[in-house]
């Protein structure tokens, strides 16, 4: 069961009661889940966390999940009616207008909070990063509530959000020395396609890429193989025919 | 089939000495098999040392406990009483690869724990042997297309034995596993045909692989491995 966007009301007003200068959103989900949330600006976000822990009504005592979110830059188009008025005297015109314009990408971490004192939750919260390439640091809830050490790690890993005051923040899941962040929208894999048997829906268009690829580098690897002057400067004293044997056979080649 | 007054000789040929792939050692001389057979059973033992030692080894696999996945739970029920490893003498699971014949890689095997599974191949003495089970082990499994999962660990250590199976049942791993002992009785000692691990110029440690800014560098070793239809 979750809290009710009612619920979730009240408890805004009551925090902009006692933040006032905080930035705190209600977030509403039309889905069938009804997860709704509630959004804090990142510079109030660890009081009022502290907050929600120690209040006596609240009593928010259990994080029980933090995850991550990659929200990339989104491009909206908006119709803008008006009426041109005919000099002519006849009906007016309508005259459409679209206007579009980039809505920057951000990531999120939001978490999961339960009361186990007085049995009532999730309330889900949510942080925001300024934006997703250099403005990245949110607060550490973790001095707040111990369980979210690894997952905000593991966000830490694969989102690349930076939590601010995290006792430990290193990579969980991959190795020190990876780079990028494999959870965001935009990751690039590197090409390690192979064969697959049966390859259809993403894998396929993986098969295509790969396949372009190995055929672009086979081009050249032919070329210079097939170069008879290369071969007698590297082996001056063979003759073409021994030469060609020693010649590695571009892989690219076989079907 | 009649009661036979003495129970079958553990050196006599296996059942399965039949199968393909499965060599019977050749007996000294031009003694046939049945005339092995007839003589062992008015109690004289023709054997050579090759035999005896494959015999003795065979049936005393020492594996290297460690597990990576849920393959790992299977082989850990392997090892229980119902289904019993130690029947095929191989239940003296090792925590040091110092000490450990068999590697049986159980289960999906990321990115960042190829290095530490190749370590321990490395570390391990020879004569050494890698089971691979489960999915996961010999190709990356469901896992195949992801980012993090090697697809399979045959791209940096030589593997004996494929265990298919997502997990395989313990049962499966058994087969495995005598399918494991008939290999190493039939490996020769000496000869042009000699098993690697009597020849000084066969590696017995492998490359292991950097953790890269991207994936593994090198990805995997040409020297064990090639990709599918190209064979190296």
């Amino acid at each position: 069961m979750t809290t009710s966007v009612e619920t979730l009301e009240q408890l805004r007003v009551r925090l902009l009661i006692r933040f006032p200068a905080a930035d705190v959103t209600l977030v509403t989900n039309p889905g069938s889940s009804a997860e709704h949330s509630l959004l804090f600006g990142a510079a109030h976000a660890r009081e009022i966390a502290l907050f929600l822990r120690d209040d006596s009504q609240l009593a928010l005592d259990y994080c029980s999940n933090a995850t991550g979110i990659d929200w990339p830059d989104k491009e909206i188009t908006e119709v803008t009616k008006t009426f041109v008025p005919d000099p002519a005297g006849g009906p007016a015109k309508t005259v459409e207008h679209k206007t579009t314009h980039l809505q920057p990408g951000y990531l999120e971490s939001v978490y999961h909070l339960y009361s186990m004192a007085l049995k009532h939750g999730p309330v889900i919260i949510r942080v925001r990063t300024a934006n997703r390439s250099d403005q990245v640091t949110i607060p550490s809830l973790t001095p707040v509530w111990r369980s979210c050490d690894f997952q905000e790690r593991e966000i830490f890993d694969l989102y690349g959000i930076v939590f601010e005051g995290h006792p430990d923040l290193r990579r969980l899941l991959m190795w020190d020395e990876f780079k990028d962040h494999p959870m965001r929208k935009d990751y690039v894999e590197p090409d390690d396609y192979e064969w697959e048997p049966t390859a259809h829906g993403d894998v396929a268009e993986r098969a295509k890429q790969h396949a372009s690829f190995v055929a672009g580098g086979a081009t050249s690897a032919t070329a210079s193989a097939a170069d008879p002057g290369l071969i007698s400067v590297t082996s001056p004293k063979d003759g073409p025919g021994s030469a060609s044997p020693a010649t590695p056979k571009p892989e690219g080649l076989k079907p | 089939m009649e009661m036979s007054d003495a129970p079958p000789h553990p050196i006599a040929a296996p059942s399965g000495s039949s199968q393909p792939g499965y060599t019977p050692f050749p007996a000294a001389g031009n003694i046939s098999d049945a005339d092995r057979e007839n003589l062992r059973r008015h109690g004289v033992l023709m054997t050579s040392f090759e035999e005896l030692y494959n015999w003795g080894r065979s049936n005393s696999i020492w594996p290297l406990q460690f597990g990576l996945a849920c393959c790992a739970i299977e082989m850990i029920a392997a090892a229980t009483a119902r289904f019993d490893i130690a029947r095929f003498g191989a239940e003296i699971f090792r925590p040091s690869p110092r000490q450990a014949d068999l590697m049986i890689v159980s289960g999906t095997v990321t990115k960042k724990m190829a290095p530490l599974v190749v370590r321990l191949w490395n570390q391990m003495p020879e004569p050494k042997y890698c089971i691979a089970m489960g999915a996961c082990a010999i190709s990356g499994g469901p896992f195949k297309q992801g980012y993090n999962v090697l697809k399979g660990i045959d791209r940096f250590m030589p593997v004996d034995i494929y265990i298919p199976g997502c997990p395989p049942r313990p049962e499966a791993l058994l087969n495995g596993l005598v399918q494991l002992q008939q290999k190493i009785k039939g490996e020769k000692l000496t000869g042009p045909h000699a098993a690697n691990f009597t020849r000084a110029d066969k590696p017995s440690e492998y490359p292991i692989p950097e953790y890269g800014a991207h994936d593994l560098e090198p990805t995997k070793n040409d020297t064990v491995w090639a990709p599918p239809g190209q064979k190296s």
